[in-house]
């Protein structure tokens, strides 16, 4: 699956930089585990460094009314749609990848800020923080464990 | 038309509905196994005690559910390990895994999508409004076919797959319409088309921050019973501004991680209630037994298809064939029918391939589709109409006669009409009659006067096929040779002679029952299913042409037997009479629900006279529920053609035959019927008061007579034969 989308990031009135917004794509890609289970939502989002939520990335899975089970980012966000515009797709299935394409802003990187995916499948655990990681220069590219869905999570820049 | 929207669902729709239904009571399994075998709270804990336990077994718990089954499920973290379990509410401590079960998944994506995700779902609701639309049509039917909802599980006649058809049909309908309209109820919350989207609750700005206030120590989940609990989320604990999050049947809500206080809840709304309500009905989960109960009813789907899919093609098969049917915009000449049997369907398709040899276009259809405004250009119409009853509407022409009456203007194209009958019946094409005198009385124009067309002559349709041709300037040659049944060899168990000394020679003849193949009895066809008063044709040999002679038994009697006249010179009687056991006659068996005693209680008048006794002492044979029956007999001798005189005495011991009034026309005192009927008419109006049915059965001339007699008896009483007749409680068998 892959994707590709102009300045996602853009839309964070919570972010202001400093420098000239210089922007970069950058590939996220998640694999599931085989879970046994029917496909799974995920929910891509970054926090700062006090862990306020920043912004989304990523939304897998069309319909709004599941949306609460994927908690951390619900919480967060109450579920509001116009957060996601634009940036959803198709829920993903046991043992299959996510792979997204998204141009980040290059603050982004090395300040603290982490990125989150929460995972929930249908009459199964709700997994919120299935994955939590740092966004730094250095840890591109480097896999890194979910908790319960996520066998594998990337960023390549 | 309600049978056309049962028909063309079920064909188009039933592999989806077979499919429907099967995944459907499989599935009804589980909710019940999972009540059996999840492990229940013995008191009833609060959320508070409950969770408490399992946090003592689960440090690391971070959500327990509860199914509506009572299954408590907990997720935890062990370590880095993600683990989950089935629950002892009792203890805390694991006791199953919590694994769905892969083959309850595996059913619940085929019943609800076909594995095809959205696109999936909607061919699935597509199927399940078929259901629906099966169903009420279906219903409909039943009503229809009963004589009103009153008569729901009122008892059926006809061919095994339509008994089968609705004895299922009567009981599963209700559970099959609660199925199929909860499952379009939930494809329209899936897809979003209801307003029963759970409300989002805003998670509180301000929290304590603080954490660590034990769970057992929280009010409000010690209010909460454990029953009531749907999921509980517990906080992350390195987060100080995360909550427990709590969801149960009445709502859902935040709890301060610090303080233990309730931070914010909210109740469901009324449409998250009727959602969860029908998400409950349809599955089962929370309401085991009824959807053990919806399942068992799915399986008649399967049943109901096949023994549907059997009525259909039956009735296609008894109706003949029409090739290069033009479509009804396009044809010159359209052709209606009005058949009850399927046989003016025959005269229909000569009269079309006549016409369309002759370079016409024609449109055949069935009299009840028939819409004045939709005749496109058509010339002219040509109706076909046969009689039911006394004048009736056949079955293929219900509705027609209100149509043509609420009729503003006559169409365009010239009408004519031909009948089909039997003139011994006092209605002779009745319903042809009417038609022709409705729609003179409405300005059609008839461009072809009414004409008759007698117990299928195919002389008297020929004709008229030729009187057609003259008027429409073509040469027109309607060769009609109406397909017969199918005849069977029937062997003669035994006769008895009587009458031969009073120049009325008659026998009884007993035949056997020729064994009938499933697909006979299926459908009814062969000597599946016969009673008193139907019909067996007799081919006589030397001749293609059947004679037919009213039925003195019923199939449950176990034989065939008619009572034969012998008629000077008569070629079918003079064969039958002269047969000895063991001998052979083809013979083929036709309905005849125009002379029926029918249900109930009310009582019998009989009245017959010579071998006209023949299906009365048939219905008397069959009275074993004791119904009151009164017999009137006419013969010449009683020493003589006394018919069934032994079995009368015996049936009336029995309590079969109420009572035997019998008049001799020769004698000291000869006197007929008539005069019996005159002798006991105080107890004969008595009877009619009470609700009396009248059967008459024997010559046209004896018929006549009783109506007259009938007649007079009544007249006291404000009442005359025909009032009798149009209330569906005198019936005549003439020949």
């Amino acid at each position: 699956m892959m994707k590709s989308l102009l300045a996602a990031l853009a839309l964070s009135t919570a972010l202001s930089f400093p420098a000239v917004a210089m922007a970069k794509p950058v590939t996220l890609s998640a694999t599931l585990r085989d879970y046994g289970g029917n496909n799974a939502y995920l929910a891509v989002y970054v926090t700062d460094q006090n862990n306020n939520y920043v912004g989304s990335l990523w939304l897998a899975g069309s319909r709004t009314r599941y949306f609460e089970h994927l908690s951390g980012w619900y919480n967060a966000t109450g579920g509001d749609s116009s957060q996601i515009n634009g940036i959803t797709g198709a829920s993903v299935g046991s043992g299959r990848t996510l792979e997204v394409t998204l141009d980040l802003k290059d603050a982004l990187f090395d300040a603290g800020y982490k990125l989150h995916i929460d995972a929930a499948a249908e009459n199964m655990r709700e997994s919120p923080n299935d994955v939590v990681v740092p966004l730094t220069a250095a840890g591109a590219g480097k896999p890194v464990k979910g908790r319960r869905y996520i066998s594998s999570f990337t960023y390549k820049m | 038309m309600i049978r056309l929207l049962h028909r063309w669902p079920a064909l188009l729709a039933m592999l989806l509905v077979l499919m429907l239904s099967l995944s459907g009571a499989a599935l009804s399994v589980f909710p019940a196994a999972d009540r059996f075998t999840a492990p229940q709270e013995s008191a009833s804990p609060s959320v508070a005690d409950l969770a408490s336990r399992i946090k003592a077994e689960h440090p690391g718990v971070e959500q327990i559910k509860r199914a509506p089954s009572g299954r408590i499920t907990a997720y935890w973290f062990n370590g880095d390990v993600a683990e989950a379990a089935t629950i002892d509410p009792a203890t805390g401590k694991a006791v199953a895994s919590a694994d769905p079960n892969a083959v309850q998944r595996w059913l619940t994506n085929l019943h609800r999508s076909l594995f095809l995700d959205d696109s999936g779902r909607i061919v699935m609701a597509l199927g399940a409004l078929a259901m629906l639309v099966l169903a009420l049509s279906g219903s409909l039917l039943v009503a229809r076919r009963a004589g009103g909802w009153r008569h729901w599980f009122s008892p059926l006649k006809g061919p095994l797959a339509g008994r089968l058809h609705v004895e299922i049909a009567r009981i599963a309908v209700a559970g099959l319409m609660l199925s199929s309209a909860t499952a379009l109820w939930m494809t329209a919350s899936t897809f979003g088309l209801l307003p029963d989207q759970p409300a989002a609750l805003v998670m509180p700005a301000d929290v304590s921050g603080n954490t660590g206030v034990p769970v057992a120590t929280i009010d409000f989940l010690k209010a909460t019973p454990a029953t009531s609990l749907r999921e509980l989320s517990f906080p992350a604990a390195d987060d100080p501004t995360d909550v427990f999050t709590l969801k149960t049947n009445a709502g859902a809500g935040f709890i301060d991680q610090g303080t233990g206080g309730l931070l914010a809840w909210k109740d469901l709304t009324g449409w998250e209630r009727v959602s969860e309500t029908i998400y409950m009905l349809h599955t089962g989960q929370g309401a085991a037994t009824l959807g053990l109960i919806l399942g068992l009813l799915a399986l008649g789907v399967p049943v109901m298809a096949a023994t549907g899919t059997i009525i259909w093609y039956a009735a296609r098969r008894g109706r003949p064939r029409i090739t290069g049917n033009v479509p009804l915009a396009k044809a010159e000449t359209v052709v209606l029918v009005g058949s009850e049997g399927g046989s003016t369907w025959g005269f229909a398709a000569t009269l079309h391939k006549a016409l369309r040899e002759a370079g016409h276009t024609v449109h055949a259809a069935a009299l009840s589709s028939f819409d004045p405004s939709r005749l496109g250009h058509a010339h002219r119409v040509i109706i076909l109409a046969a009689t039911y009853g006394n004048g009736d509407e056949p079955s293929s022409a219900k509705g027609f006669l209100a149509k043509l009456a609420a009729m503003e203007t006559p169409p365009a194209a010239q009408l004519a009409v031909l009948g089909f009958g039997d003139s011994s019946f006092p209605a002779f094409c009745g319903f042809a009659q009417r038609i022709a005198t409705t729609a003179a009385h409405k300005g059609w124009t008839q461009f072809l006067d009414i004409a008759t067309v007698d117990r299928q002559s195919p002389q008297d349709f020929a004709r008229w096929g030729s009187d057609l041709g003259t008027l429409m300037g073509l040469p027109l040659d309607l060769v009609h040779q109406p397909v017969l049944p199918a005849a069977a060899p029937l062997t003669l168990l035994t006769r008895r002679d009587y009458g031969a000394d009073v120049q009325a020679p008659s026998a009884i003849l007993r035949f056997s029952v020729p064994k009938s193949s499933l697909w006979q009895r299926l459908t009814g066809t062969g000597f599946a299913r016969f009673e008193a008063g139907d019909l067996l044709g007799i081919i006589p040999e030397g001749s293609t042409v059947p004679r037919f002679y009213s039925l003195a038994s019923g199939a449950s009697d176990g034989f065939i037997e008619v009572v034969v006249r012998r008629q000077p010179g008569g070629l079918c009687s003079g064969q039958l009479t002269m047969m000895e056991p063991g001998e052979t006659a083809q013979a083929f068996l036709k309905s005849n629900p125009a002379f029926r005693i029918g249900e109930g209680s009310a009582p019998v008048i009989l009245i017959g006279a010579g071998s006209g006794i023949g299906p009365l002492a048939g219905f008397v044979r069959a009275n074993a529920q004791s119904r009151a029956m009164h017999l009137f007999f006419g013969m010449r001798h009683a020493a003589s053609d006394f018919l069934y005189g032994e079995e009368l005495v015996q049936w009336h011991e029995e309590g079969k035959l109420t009572s035997l009034v019998s008049a001799a026309s020769r004698g000291k005192r000869p006197h007929y019927v008539q005069d019996a009927l005159c002798a006991e008419a105080a107890d004969v109006l008595q009877l009619i008061a009470e609700g009396a049915r009248i059967m008459v059965c024997g010559g046209r001339e004896m018929a006549a007579g009783v109506s007259e007699t009938l007649g007079h008896i009544m007249a006291p009483a404000g009442l005359t034969p025909a009032m009798l007749r149009a209330e569906g409680r005198y019936f005549e068998d003439v020949y």
